[in-house]
């Protein structure tokens, strides 16, 4: 009995001592991510600790959650976000260090069914309305929800086919409903339909940036009292490896948008 | 600047909000109504029964107390599904598919408060015992009759709770509504749902309001009920 709780005290010590060990050799950073950079940022984090030896800690959720939290002292450093215009009120209100928020990455909008030739590719069948229910992401908080409302009232036919709306809270609960055939088809982000350069499965039309907006989701580095984050390497070090050519190849083969000079994504002030 | 203000000004409850409070209590109530109908047999049996299966039964019964409700939501959702085996009974029936309708989140409902209901009545019945039945068979009551006329009445403390429970419950109920719901205003858009939606669009002035009022409510009426049952329990011999 003796000798077992002995045992047991080492591994505990053991335990600890690796984790205190993992903490001084490399730097760490928060991330707050976006949930519809889900994927990406994983892969990004991955390479990021292979080239610079720190460490991202991730954390995905809702940019509204996000917000939320880091007003109230969450201890992130760096915020991905989800749209353009939260990063934009944090920064108003003085929690943003100056001159770090930027586009990391342009979201695309896609209608999709799992359905394969329900969707055509000049969206027809959004005029004829000849389905049960559509999903999209609720408009007041996402940033895909208010791109693909935008879409149905450019379009003409939003009239029509609100009666047939299903909101998901997210961009992930959105998709959730299109794939598992509840709704027939549904505005979700085109990273979530797509892998090697095409559509993975059913019919989808993606909607031509001139019907909407452009999602622009921006990144910033945080600087609340609670970050720490002024005197954090790891977290400066990520959100440079953020504008890199490695993270913007990832960026892209998950079907995102870039900013660039030949695709200004906002015009100067 | 990082501080927020608890309680602005109080914004006038528009449509939406006012339907979602209706849909909210019309939700709890056929919930708790249904069941007290279903769980009370369930518990009679769990009570008395000696049968080798009470214990696979009981831990079904409490498994939504431990699924989280996005999970329990979103195996709802697939079993909804116009692909799930509910979904492709209620088409077979002509019903459709039920997610996103008010059907869908009362069988969510159902399935969610079970325990709530099930495990009050369970301890009632237990506490009373077979001893009251057997004098009542001794009086030559058929068991239909000796349960309705010496158990149910007997159990009535068991049953309050269970109806407390299963109504506070549902009123919070989230997860799962998030999951299957769809937040179609008047048809699965709750209260609950409301307030996330506010929260999420950074709206807090009514974000607040709303979750104040849910609070209030529900201290009244837990308050009220277990009133109600001390009162009852005190009448009981």
């Amino acid at each position: 009995m003796h000798f077992r709780t002995v045992r047991f005290g080492r591994m505990l010590a053991g335990a600890l001592g690796s984790m205190l060990g993992a903490c001084v050799c490399a730097a760490e950073v928060s991330v707050a991510v976006a949930a519809n950079f889900t994927a990406p940022m994983q892969k990004i984090a991955l390479a990021f600790e292979q080239e610079s030896g720190h460490k991202a800690i991730l954390a995905f959720g809702s940019t509204g959650n996000f917000y939320a939290q880091i007003k109230n002292g969450a201890p992130f450093q760096v915020f991905l976000s989800a749209d353009d215009e939260t990063p934009a009120r944090l920064e108003n209100e003085g929690l943003v260090a100056a001159g770090s928020r930027f586009t990391y990455a342009v979201g695309k909008l896609v209608l999709w069914s799992r359905q394969p030739g329900l969707v055509d590719a000049r969206a027809d069948v959004l005029r004829a309305g000849s389905f049960g229910r559509i999903a999209l992401a609720n408009p007041k908080i996402a940033p895909y929800g208010a791109a693909a409302l935008e879409t149905m009232t450019n379009l003409g036919v939003l009239a029509n086919l609100r009666p047939k709306f299903v909101q998901g809270e997210n961009i992930a609960q959105t998709y959730q409903f299109v794939a598992t055939e509840n709704a027939q088809l549904g505005f979700v982000a085109l990273s979530q339909v797509f892998a090697d350069g095409r559509i993975t499965q059913g019919s989808a039309w993606q909607v031509p940036a001139s019907l909407h907006r452009p999602i622009l989701q921006d990144a910033v580095l945080l600087t609340g009292r609670h970050t720490g984050s002024r005197d954090n390497p790891a977290a400066t070090a990520l959100l440079a490896f953020l504008r890199g050519d490695k993270a913007r190849a990832i960026i892209r083969a998950y079907g995102y948008d870039l900013c660039a000079s030949q695709n200004p994504c906002r015009v100067a002030p | 600047m990082v501080t927020m203000e608890i309680f602005p000004a109080f914004p006038v409850f528009d449509a939406n909000t006012l339907s979602a409070i209706k849909l909210t209590l019309q939700l709890a109530s056929l919930t708790t109504l249904f069941l007290l109908v279903i769980a009370t047999p369930v518990a009679w049996w769990l009570a008395c029964s000696r049968s080798p299966w009470r214990g696979l039964v009981n831990t079904v019964v409490a498994l939504p107390l431990v699924l989280p409700p996005t999970v329990l939501g979103f195996y709802l959702l697939v079993a909804l599904g116009p692909k799930g085996p509910i979904g492709q009974f209620t088409q077979a029936m002509g019903w459709g598919t039920l997610s996103f309708t008010f059907t869908g989140l009362l069988i969510g409902s159902l399935i969610y408060s079970l325990p709530f209901a099930v495990q009050p009545l369970e301890r009632a019945f237990e506490a009373i015992g077979q001893r009251p039945m057997e004098v009542a068979a001794t009086l030559r009551a058929r068991p239909l009759d000796a349960f309705l006329a010496v158990a149910l009445p007997m159990a009535r403390p068991g049953f309050v709770t269970a109806a407390i429970l299963t109504f506070a419950h549902t009123l919070g109920e989230f997860g799962m509504v998030l999951m299957i719901g769809g937040n179609i205003p008047g048809q699965t858009r709750v209260i609950s749902t409301q307030i996330f939606g506010h929260v999420e669009a950074m709206e807090y002035a009514q974000a607040h309001w709303l979750a104040a009022g849910l609070l209030l409510f529900s201290v009244v009426v837990l308050l009220g009920l277990s009133l109600l049952n001390r009162q009852t329990t005190r009448v009981m011999p």
